[in-house]
């Protein structure tokens, strides 16, 4: 192992690497905060986060702005979003199922449009990604500069994104209305809350964001797209989410932990650590496993959480 | 997860845990429909990418079943699907929900490929039955990892198990390249031969058909006995209601580790099959994603053995034509998977999709 790499700026490095690892996985968690907020457990996050790398990435190959690339994710995720609400809302299927579903449909469909639209090619087609931005006076603190604020556009407004789910969430009738629907639907109907709509406008939130989260990965970070890129992001996102106990501030840090352990991964890599880079790959999903186990004892599970509900059949 | 949501997650599909044949008709009613709606939306989308679906579905067909040797490659695929299929059901129905058939199916197959290739002296049969029974072995401590997590941790077994797939991929991949690599396979990612002897017999010479399919037709049996064994009852009632179970004096988590060890076993032995059967060492596409599609394959078979029967038939035609359709029409294979993803869905929806239609 080659100790002598091991600088402070090399360090720094590691950090702004766990942020930036982070970030898709926070805006998927972000959305399934919301999602199971309102008691519906969308396993569905990873499928629909290919769908949003793919839309993404054409949308931005052919209009040639990653705005539009990102507006066209976040549509693409918000219908698989409502596609998730037909099935575990109306027609009141199993969650776990219904979210297997819709992963192995994203899987399979995102590598199908690929195909379809661009054919079998030599060299993948490529996008420019968004910059990154050192933030005025903040990116010039020492250390904490680098690590927190010399990003590119997506990181930050998924920072700030956090902060809106905050206030929607606990500062909102809205997310009053979420939270009780997730809790006791039936007292929620009974207050005259439309159940079905909450719930199907938290699905679509939940997957808009995993779209977005999905389409980091090609306009912030690769610039291409593959089959099966996110590569269990969209279940790490869940087990962060359980980690928040459904909190968007806690779910920041859960994000953390999971970027810092695939951040140190490819320190280690790096490092030329004695370890093959096959089994310190397995690093971050050994990380959500455990803790995942750590957390899970303590959880408490939104009260009406992952049971489909119709009126009058108690 | 908390106790209580772990009772009532499934509330979906517990209602329809026993089959009486007729119920088994509506769910094959069903099921059929939701296979051709599937077909139907994968051919909109070739029609709409300028694409003619009927000429790519003729290619599927014929790559099924044109000859007796497309034949005998369908009973071939549908072999490590029948198992995995089976082994899902039994933890579908008692309410875990383990997708980790694929990393169950490579630690199989790496168990007995370790055993073929390190365990010296035995007579050929016995070598082949302990190679057997250390693929059942893999596949078992594997998904009891997160069948202890969940018994007794409530850890989400759908997180856990996804996370050990990604985790089986790459010991895979590990080992090829380091522990297991075939010394003499100029640095191919892949383990030595199996000593030929070790082989599965073929059923029908000059075919890749082999024992391993009568394996998995024994584990559809297996499974029969199982649903009317003291066991498979006492399953059944944990997956209708662990409140119930725990009530009328069952262990629960003994029962969902015992309905996981079970499961496990069973996928491993796929993965057994896999190499004994066609592939005779250690490769990384070993399982080929069959473990998601034999998820896919005991849904759309009601999670009743004989149904899974007809559904996993129905997929390795879809897999082996799928190949040929992506060969001969150009038309990719991931339309099996868009398939397979609306077959799921469209299953689940049923009740409320068909229900005026055939009730």
């Amino acid at each position: 192992m080659n100790w002598d790499l091991i600088t402070v700026s090399f360090v720094v490095g590691v950090l702004a690497s766990a942020v930036r690892w982070a970030a898709p996985i926070l805006y998927a968690a972000l959305g399934e905060v919301f999602t199971e907020r309102a008691g519906i457990l969308n396993l569905g996050l990873e499928g629909i986060m290919l769908m949003g790398a793919l839309s993404g990435f054409i949308g931005a190959y052919n209009s040639g702005s990653l705005w539009i690339g990102l507006l066209l994710a976040a549509l693409v995720g918000m219908a698989m979003g409502l596609l998730m609400a037909f099935v575990s809302v109306t027609a009141r299927a199993n969650q776990v199922v219904a979210g297997l579903g819709i992963t192995i449909l994203g899987g399979g469909l995102s590598t199908l449009l690929f195909r379809l639209f661009f054919g079998l090619r030599t060299r993948p087609p490529t996008i420019k990604t968004f910059k990154v931005h050192s933030l005025p006076l903040l990116g010039d603190l020492p250390i904490v500069g680098e690590v927190l604020f010399e990003h590119n556009v997506m990181v930050y407004l998924v920072f700030i994104l956090v902060g809106v789910a905050w206030v929607v969430l606990y500062r909102t009738r809205f997310g009053l209305a979420l939270r009780a629907v997730g809790e006791r639907p039936e007292a929620a109907d009974t207050r005259g809350l439309n159940v079905t709509a909450l719930r199907y406008i938290s699905l679509m939130i939940g997957g808009a964001m995993a779209g977005l989260g999905g389409a980091y990965l090609p306009l912030a970070d690769l610039g291409i797209f593959w089959t099966q890129m996110t590569a269990g992001r969209g279940f790490i996102a869940v087990a962060v989410v359980v980690f928040s106990r459904w909190d968007p501030v806690r779910a920041l840090w859960g994000a953390l932990v999971f970027g810092g352990a695939a951040a140190l991964q490819t320190a280690l890599q790096t490092l030329r650590a004695p370890i093959d880079s096959e089994l310190l790959l397995m690093l971050p999903y050994i990380v959500t496993i455990i803790v995942l186990v750590g957390i899970s004892r303590r959880a408490e599970f939104p009260g009406a959480f992952a049971v489909p509900y119709s009126r009058g059949e108690k | 997860m908390s106790t209580t949501t772990a009772d009532t997650a499934g509330t979906g599909t517990a209602e329809r845990a026993p089959l009486p044949w007729r119920t088994l008709w509506d769910n094959v009613v069903q099921a059929a429909l939701s296979l051709v709606l599937a077909l139907v939306v994968g051919g909109a989308l070739l029609l709409v990418s300028g694409r003619d679906p009927i000429a790519a579905y003729r290619s599927l067909y014929y790559g099924a079943f044109g000859t007796t040797d497309r034949f005998t490659e369908t009973l071939v695929k549908a072999t490590p699907l029948l198992l995995v299929a089976v082994s899902v059901s039994i933890c579908f129905r008692a309410q875990v929900w383990n997708i980790g058939a694929e990393g169950q199916m490579i630690l199989g197959a790496i168990f007995s490929t370790w055993v073929a290739l390190h365990v010296k002296g035995l007579p050929p049969l016995l070598h082949l039955v302990l190679a057997f029974l250390a693929g059942a072995l893999g596949g078992l401590l594997w998904s009891l990892i997160a069948g202890v997590l969940k018994a007794y941790l409530q850890a989400n077994e759908v997180i856990t198990t996804s996370m050990l797939n990604y985790i089986a991929v790459y010991l895979l991949a590990y080992l090829v390249r380091g522990p297991m690599m075939d010394p003499q396979g100029f640095n191919f990612p892949q383990s030595p031969l199996i000593p030929e002897e070790l082989e599965l017999p073929r059923l029908i010479a000059r075919t890749r058909l082999n024992v391993a399919f009568l394996v998995a037709l024994a584990a559809v049996l297996l499974a029969l006995v199982f649903w009317r064994s003291t066991w498979g009852r006492r399953t059944e009632i944990v997956g209708a209601s662990r409140r119930v179970a725990a009530h009328v004096g069952l262990n629960v988590p003994r029962t969902i580790l015992l309905a996981t060890a079970l499961s496990g076993a069973l996928t491993g032995i796929a993965g057994w099959g896999e190499i004994f059967g066609l592939h005779f060492r250690l490769i990384e596409e070993i399982t080929r994603g069959f473990g998601t599609l034999g998820i896919v394959v005991a849904l759309l078979g009601g999670l009743n053995p004989i149904g899974m029967t007809i559904a996993a038939f129905f997929f390795a035609a879809l897999v082996v034509g799928g190949n040929a359709m992506e060969r001969n029409a150009n038309v990719p294979f991931a339309l099996v998977d868009v398939i397979q993803g609306c077959v799921i869905l469209l299953v689940l929806s049923r009740a409320y999709l068909f229900k005026r239609s055939s009730s």
